[in-house]
């Protein structure tokens, strides 16, 4: 594997890999010391064109667990505002000799043009609403650990899959892994067309409610691009938010999960958020971890000779 | 001026494809026959070719003026020679846009001094293309202008272009739109359908064409002007147009060499050198567009030849501009996807948009005492696109292995094109 781009086209086994290395890189993380030498003498260059705070910590922290030497850049106040384009940009920080790339890019694609133009391993750390393919792998890691498996659970993402890489990347993960994924939102919401994709798909949360396994809640916005996709908030709570009533029709080991950052009160209520059946803050803890196996994948020892 | 004897040849005359020899003189055809005198004549060789009357595109993009960057009438007009062009119609969404008539003047005025094809400004139906006020219609039409179109831009307001339909509906002008409707198409990079969804981008469905076709239609039904739609993508869209025509209305449709060829799955490469408007669809309507061509439905293939410089092009899928190139490789790709005998191609590609476009000197079956605007189009030689006279290679057929080739091209009797070179 020279890029982790997408999670599409991977084998059962070799996701599952990838789950057992970020497993034991958990434990690092639990040591008195919380780091291992793996990667010392690599450069790993973020490169974050839209801003993030988690994903990037999260990859920064990963690096540095794993010893590498980290670049950091952010358009902000730099070439970009002065009119560069991504090549000259990515070429320019290739200049200054890192091993890898981690992209994130509002552009669908852009991270596999940064593979292309560069020749470097290039980590896709989200592309427009494409792929977001770690995000992916630490929620299957999070279910994994809580759960001890992935075949068989009923997974529902609830919210706005439409505009979402982490729904795009956790509906081909998650099924490859072996639970079963059922979309739920609003029409509009929704993706135009999901033919080929492994999954179920309603407008209706509480039909299904009883039967998840795994609630996971995407971030909602009322505009998006200046496109209005519901009437308003409250009604979109009132048909999808994860209330406090919903949250008790549940299974009683059924669990919640969001990527972050949360709207408290919108899709997901104040004391369903911080409940010990919410999983948010171990899929932070295990972000680490999986991006851990990620850049140890491409760039440590042997595996990728 | 050089006197030509085409030798060799298959010529298209208006009742026959016949094995003869053309002699050109002083810019006309002289003679058609088997046993033509050369004479002083240098004798061309156009065995195993077609001659034809030259191709004639309605739908160009020369950026010239304000984008020269990208292409300008000079480079724009060799790319035409190259293909096989004796006549194309410069779309007016130049900087500034051609909505006055010293404008369009200085667009055929450059074509003419060029002198490699003759360049007719096609004229803006609103004043800079603001979709608000009408453009300067008279003076355009004084300036030799017949196709009236904000191609780039839908001309939204449906009162608008009923105004914009009576007001030229007595000049004979056609109004040509390019069909998107702002609304469903905001946002939009390709076609909205699996592989938008799959890419997460945002897209164009099908109905952003059609709901204005069929706005349109109506609106044409109302005032009786002459309706053209521009780069047809859609199957309904070509239903549309085929009802139209049943009822007997005036109208006329175009389609692109690329949307014949190619269909939205290739976007997921996420290359942006597929990125046009309308967008590449999927293969249902690819078929419904090369049949579309066959019976007629759709009139004229037009390349919707859009140039963008290398840099602009080399950026994500949906920062890119839009736009293909499509001069140089039209007739191969149409003659290779579509079922149609040489005398159809050169109508769809000739004969007829030129009589769409009002080119009387264009698009002429070969006969004796005509202006010689002629293509020599070899179909059985096969050729790499590697290189384009066009400034940009913004060109989806890059790196494809073509079938068939203008090997001469003739505008008023002067060669324009010989054998993989432009007669400067």
């Amino acid at each position: 594997m020279k890029d982790f781009l997408t999670v599409e086209g991977f084998e059962r086994a070799e996701l599952e890999l990838l789950l057992d290395q970020a497993d034991s890189f958990v434990d690092v993380l639990r040591r008195p010391i919380p780091k291992v030498p793996a990667l010392r003498g690599k450069t790993v260059a973020t490169l974050f064109f839209e801003p993030s705070t988690r994903t990037k910590l999260s990859f920064d922290r990963a690096a540095k667990a794993l010893s590498a030497d980290l670049m950091n850049f952010s358009p902000g106040g730099s070439s970009v505002s002065k009119g560069e384009s991504l090549k000259d940009t990515v070429l320019t920080l290739k200049a200054m000799g890192p091993d890898l790339m981690i992209v994130r890019h509002q552009a669908t694609g852009a991270p596999w043009q940064v593979a292309g133009w560069t020749g470097l391993p290039v980590i896709n750390a989200g592309d427009g609403a494409h792929q977001h393919p770690t995000q992916a792998m630490l929620d299957a890691l999070t279910i994994r650990r809580r759960f001890g498996k992935l075949e068989g659970l009923h997974v529902g993402i609830v919210g706005d899959i439409r505009h979402s890489r982490v729904a795009r990347s956790n509906v081909f993960a998650l099924s490859t892994l072996g639970a079963d994924v059922t979309l739920i939102a609003p029409r509009t919401l929704l993706p135009v067309n999901h033919d080929g994709w492994p999954v179920t798909v309603t407008e209706d949360l509480d039909a299904v409610l009883e039967g998840l396994d795994v609630v996971y809640l995407l971030r909602i916005q009322a505009e998006r691009g200046g496109l209005s996709v519901f009437p308003s908030l409250p009604e979109y709570v009132a048909r999808y938010g994860l209330t406090q009533a919903r949250f008790q029709a549940l299974q009683p080991d059924a669990v919640v999960m969001h990527p972050g950052p949360m709207n408290r009160g919108v899709e997901i209520a104040d004391v369903v958020a911080d409940h010990e059946r919410s999983l948010i803050l171990s899929q932070v803890e295990n972000g680490v971890a999986v991006r851990m196996a990620v850049l140890f994948a491409l760039l440590g020892g042997e595996s990728n000779e | 001026m050089s006197d030509y004897l085409l030798s060799g040849g298959t010529v298209l005359t208006a009742a026959e494809a016949v094995n003869a020899d053309v002699r050109i003189t002083d810019g006309r055809i002289v003679d058609i026959g088997t046993h033509v005198d050369a004479g002083s004549a240098e004798r061309v060789d156009c065995t195993g070719a077609i001659v034809g009357p030259g191709l004639v595109d309605m739908h160009v993009h020369l950026r010239e003026p304000g984008q020269e960057w990208k292409e300008d009438i000079a480079s724009g007009s060799a790319a035409a020679a190259a293909g096989g062009f004796t006549a194309v119609v410069a779309m007016p969404n130049t900087a500034p846009a051609i909505d006055a008539g010293h404008l369009a003047r200085y667009v055929s005025d450059r074509g003419r001094q060029v002198g490699l094809v003759d360049v007719i400004p096609a004229g803006c139906i609103t004043a800079g293309m603001d979709g608000e006020r009408l453009a300067h219609l008279d003076e355009l039409a004084a300036a030799g202008v017949e196709v009236f179109t904000d191609d780039g831009h839908t001309v939204a307001d449906a009162g608008l272009l009923r105004r914009a339909m009576e007001y030229v509906a007595a000049r004979g002008a056609v109004i040509a739109q390019h069909a998107e409707d702002p609304g469903l198409a905001r946002g939009g990079h390709m076609h909205e359908g699996q592989i938008s969804s799959l890419l997460g981008m945002a897209g164009l469905p099908a109905e952003a064409e059609t709901v204005v076709v069929a706005r349109d239609l109506t609106l044409a039904r109302l005032t009786g002007a002459r309706y053209h739609v521009q780069h047809v993508s859609t199957e309904t869209t070509v239903e549309l147009i085929r009802a139209a025509k049943a009822e007997g209305m005036d109208v006329t449709a175009e389609v692109a060499p690329h949307h014949l060829w190619f269909a939205d799955d290739i976007v997921r490469t996420m290359d942006p050198v597929y990125k046009m408007y309308p967008p590449l669809r999927p293969p249902s309507d690819v078929a419904a567009l090369r049949s579309g061509l066959e019976d007629g439905t759709i009139d004229a293939v037009a390349t919707d030849h859009a140039p963008h410089a290398a840099h602009e092009k080399d950026v994500p899928f949906e920062e890119a501009p839009r736009g293909v190139i499509g001069l140089e490789t039209a007739i191969a790709a149409v003659a290779m996807k579509c079922n149609l005998d040489a005398r159809t191609l050169f109508e769809r590609m000739s004969v007829t948009p030129a009589r769409i476009s009002g080119l009387v000197e264009h698009g002429h079956w070969l006969e004796t005492g005509h202006r010689a605007n002629i293509a020599v189009v070899d179909f059985a030689v096969p050729w790499l696109v590697d290189r384009f006279e066009s400034k940009s290679t913004n060109s989806p057929f890059k790196g494809i292995q073509l079938e068939g080739r203008a090997r001469y091209t003739f505008l008023s009797g002067r060669m324009t094109w010989r054998d993989g070179k432009v007669e400067a």
